[in-house]
């Protein structure tokens, strides 16, 4: 899976789970984004479901921004 | 000096009306909110018929909340959310000019989110537990109607959550009440809230046979003291009051609804649903809410019934009033509102608090629908078919909820 790709089906999840649409890779889930630690981990369970990954509980703490979410996933799905 | 509560405003979500202009004249006129169960096939299920809320969106009543907060809130709180920012609109309050500690929340539940809880299960069960969503517990718990409430309001004050079946509405009015007369609070928003139409949640009430299965006549299956009644019919939606100490509510130049006089809640301490056979709790909690408010029982003129169309309920609830009013039972009217609107469960107490405090402000009485062959054991005048106007003094509500649980609520023109 290609970085784009993964960006495109990140965006989906993304917006289906948290109406947010527009946003930059470097932006935080937290500080810019407005989201909760609950809506962080209902993005993760939609990650989880899409990618069909598993996010251990200590790993959730390394995605803090769009930009590390999608290097984790690309990691994840080599 | 004692401190009295008054009801300076009300907000309603219902079968038979999203305002409370809609709800008055759909009760006062006889109109039923019952129909064949539109949010799921109810194929298979003994019981096919509810009182549904339809095209209900919270946004209507709250544009600043997105589609995705929405997604975060099970329907019964989002009907609670919608009934208490019409109640506020109602009362002309002014919270921003308020101390928030003074003002507190009590929305009752009987069952809290259960279409929630069953989505989630599904979800579990068909794809496994890491499907869950973390909303789950944050979108089910029974105070989670309070809390979006308070949230939502920024009421920071007393905040609690009254489950006692299909009583809790009732306890809820009570318990706000009594806060505000014991000085803990000035306003309280208080009522109930119950989304229960759900697969789940209609079965499991169709296996009790509680259930009217008059699927082929919906809007005649909630017949409270008919002689062919055969079961209640579920209803959704809540029904929230400002209840306000009265001092405060004169200061402020309130429009005032009534009186809530007084309250009181007993235990049948006999069964998980059936109705003690002698209804000594019935007839107890009655007395002893009259007792408490000093309330002259030749002033009542209006009892608003727990009345479900339930074969035993309606009967032994007639023969406690019996007992309690003696030869004056005969000539109280007594009606049932779910009738109309269907059994809502958690916020039959609270929407039918609203419904006689409209009764009251407006002397008439909403009748019984769909009464018609008189039952031996039912000889009360339940105004069938049609309402009357007569004056209203004091009004009696009952409540009574799976587990025996018994209120009494009494509210008095003023």
């Amino acid at each position: 899976m290609t970085r784009e790709e993964v960006l495109e089906k990140f965006r989906a999840i993304f917006e289906e789970r948290t109406g947010i649409n527009e946003f930059k890779e470097e932006d935080k889930f937290i500080d810019d984004l407005g989201l909760d630690s609950l809506g962080i981990m209902d993005v993760v369970a939609g990650i989880e479901e899409e990618f069909d990954i598993s996010v251990p509980d200590e790993d959730i703490g390394k995605l803090t921004t769009v930009k590390s979410a999608i290097e984790y996933i690309l990691e994840k799905v080599k | 000096m004692d401190r009295k509560v008054v009801v300076t405003g009300m907000g309603i979500i219902s079968p038979i009306g999203m305002t409370l202009k809609d709800y008055k004249e759909n009760l006062f006129n006889g109109v039923s909110g019952v129909g064949r169960i539109q949010a799921f096939d109810p194929s298979g299920i003994a019981s096919q018929i509810a009182g549904e809320v339809k095209d209900f969106d919270l946004r209507k009543f709250a544009p600043e909340f997105k589609v995705t907060e929405v997604r975060r809130i099970d329907r019964f709180a989002q009907f609670a959310i919608a009934a208490s920012l019409l109640a506020y609109k109602d009362s002309g309050l002014d919270i921003n000019r308020e101390d928030p500690y003074r003002i507190g929340t009590v929305i009752a539940s009987g069952i809290g989110g259960i279409i929630t809880l069953e989505e989630e299960i599904r979800k579990m069960v068909e794809k496994g537990p890491s499907r869950v969503s973390p909303f789950l517990t944050a979108k089910m718990i029974p105070n989670m109607a309070t809390a979006w409430v308070s949230m939502k309001l920024g009421l920071k004050g007393y905040a609690s959550c009254p489950v006692t079946a299909c009583a809790s509405g009732g306890t809820a009015i009570g318990e706000a009440m009594e806060v505000i007369k014991r000085g803990d609070a000035d306003v309280i928003f208080a009522g109930g809230s119950e989304a229960a139409i759900t697969p789940i949640g209609v079965a499991g009430f169709a296996a009790a046979r509680a259930l009217s299965t008059r699927n082929d006549e919906p809007e005649k299956a909630s017949r409270p003291f008919d002689k062919n009644r055969d079961g209640f019919v579920m209803g959704e939606g809540a029904g929230v009051l400002v209840l306000e100490e009265y001092e405060h509510a004169k200061k402020r130049g309130a429009r005032i609804y009534g009186e809530v006089v007084s309250f009181a809640q007993t235990d049948d301490a006999y069964h998980v649903t059936a109705p003690e056979p002698n209804g000594d709790a019935r007839k107890k909690v009655m007395e002893f809410a009259l007792k408490k408010g000093n309330v002259p029982i030749d002033e009542v003129d209006y009892i608003n019934a727990h009345g479900t169309s339930t074969s035993l309920n309606d009967k032994i609830e007639t023969e406690a009033i019996k007992a309690v009013f003696g030869d004056r039972a005969y000539s109280i009217p007594v009606s049932s509102t779910k009738s109309m609107v269907g059994h809502l469960l958690g916020a039959a107490g609270a929407v039918e608090a609203v419904a006689t405090l409209l009764i009251i402000k407006e002397d008439f009485i909403h009748p019984t629908i769909n009464y018609e062959e008189k039952d031996p054991d039912c000889d009360l005048d339940y105004v069938p078919n049609i309402g009357r106007n007569q004056k209203v003094r004091y009004a009696l509500s009952n409540s009574f909820g799976f587990g025996g649980v018994n209120t009494s609520l009494i509210f008095k023109k003023i």
